[in-house]
């Protein structure tokens, strides 16, 4: 198994392709369908929002394997437009863009681990881990 | 200087085409091109060199170099096989060239090299260009086809439309999706709409909007819109993203979305088979008594 593997996002058909290595890997870590479906979910989540607000960004996934546990981390990076308030962001319900404002409150609740950091001007950087169980 | 190169290549035609063809054929055994017809191959390997001498003689002969590259696109071969056959020409020509001359020093050796890179390289370019052109005018027309399939609506019974949904919905799509639906339930008059979710991969937010946004749509005009086909696991991310369903009906499967548009437009599936029977046996008991 490859340490790193990434998902460049341009155009909106890159969210697709980020989605289905992020099932792939999951399946590859033995994931259940449910899981692979969270999983799967929180990558065009977090996709869609470099697509919608940064334009270019990028995916990582990452297997973490160790004594202690064993998951998949997903890194979403962009250099986009950053987020003023991230707290305001992550309520259910709000939205710039007139969606449902459920993409970042819901990739927290579908993954297990979530740590965002933003900067205006310079990018934001989103961080989840799912745990097998 | 290359214009004699040039020159020495054309004029000696049939033995640089032999040692190609020989090559090209060698390449055919272990890959690509494994599973076609040696006649086949071996015509359409007389072609492509063909237009290879071709366009070095009469530099841009565009026509002869679309119509091969489309030809090969039909016979759903690999751009390798192009690139390779010309690899192979830039060698061939390369050593007949070298082994044309007594003394070969180091200025001859990057002459004839400089010469033969002259007139493959705007070869390659060309045929490697037309093919993926063409590639990309099939994928547009591929794009069109796909687009009148991805939102069809189908009447199944006075007042009762199906849109079966397969597969990845992007923006382009929902919109789609959005305006069929309210067009054909108008225009087929229906009562009501069964959206059927079962082939599609992920219900994102962005998916949920657009179906959340056509049900109130098809709600607006008069009809009730039940979502059907909610896998488990599809079920289960809906709730995790918070997104709320609650008031507008959903069914688990297809089967039972139809039954609920029965009971909704006031039917009810009768099993004829059945009434029979039960007609059968009401006589016989009377009989009995
Ligand atoms: N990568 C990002 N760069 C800049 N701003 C972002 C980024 N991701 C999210 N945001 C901001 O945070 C808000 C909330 O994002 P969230 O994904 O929760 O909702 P949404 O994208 O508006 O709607 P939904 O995801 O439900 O379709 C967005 O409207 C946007 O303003
Ligand atoms: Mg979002």
């Amino acid at each position: 198994m490859e340490p790193q593997s990434c998902v460049n996002i341009h155009k909106e058909w890159d969210i697709v392709g980020a989605r289905q290595l992020g099932r792939e890997m999951a399946k590859r870590l033995g994931f259940g369908t449910v899981d692979q479906a969270r999983i799967a979910t929180a990558v065009s989540e977090l996709a869609r929002n470099i697509y919608l607000y940064a334009e270019k960004g990028q995916i990582c996934f990452e297997f973490i394997d160790n004594i202690e546990h064993r998951g998949l981390c997903m890194t979403a990076v962009d250099t986009g437009p950053g987020i003023s308030d991230i707290s305001q962001a992550m309520q259910d319900g709000y939205t710039t863009s007139g969606g449902l404002g459920a993409g970042l409150p819901g990739v927290r609740r579908l993954m297990d681990e979530f740590d965002i950091h933003s900067e205006i001007g310079n990018g934001t950087r989103i961080k989840a881990i799912k745990w097998v169980r | 200087m290359d214009s004699k190169f040039k020159q020495l290549v054309i004029d000696n035609s049939d033995s640089i085409v032999q040692k190609w063809m020989g090559e090209i054929g060698s390449l055919k055994a272990g890959n690509y091109t494994a599973t076609i017809s040696d006649e086949l191959y071996e015509n359409t390997n007389r072609e492509f060199v063909n237009v290879i001498f071709t366009s070095i003689r009469n530099q841009g002969s565009t026509k002869a170099v679309e119509d091969f590259s489309e030809k090969i696109i039909n016979l759903g071969w690999p751009l390798s096989y192009i690139t390779d056959g010309l690899q192979v020409f830039r060698r061939v020509s390369t050593e007949y060239l070298l082994t044309q001359s007594e003394e070969v020093d180091s200025a001859y050796f990057s002459n004839v090299l400089a010469s033969v890179d002259e007139w493959v390289e705007p070869l390659i370019r060309e045929l490697v260009n037309e093919y993926s052109g063409s590639w990309e005018h099939i994928l547009s027309l591929q794009r069109v086809a796909l687009q009148e399939l991805s939102a069809p609506l189908i009447p199944v019974m006075d007042g009762i439309t199906i849109m079966p949904l397969i597969g990845t919905i992007d923006t382009e799509r929902a919109k789609l999706i959005m305006e069929n639906l309210l067009e054909g339930a108008i225009k087929h008059n229906s009562e009501v709409v069964l959206i059927d979710i079962t082939g599609v991969p992920v219900v994102d937010t962005m998916v949920a909007h657009h179906i959340i946004q056509a049900a109130e749509a098809v709600r607006l005009i008069g009809s009730t819109c039940i979502l059907v086909g909610i896998r488990p696991e599809i079920a289960q991310t809906i709730v995790n993203l918070g997104i709320d369903l609650s008031n507008f009906p959903t069914k688990s499967s297809l089967k039972k979305g139809f039954t609920k548009a029965l009971e909704i437009t006031g039917r009810h599936v009768v099993d004829i088979e059945v009434k029979q029977n039960n007609i059968e046996q009401i006589i016989k008991s009377i009989q009995g008594e």
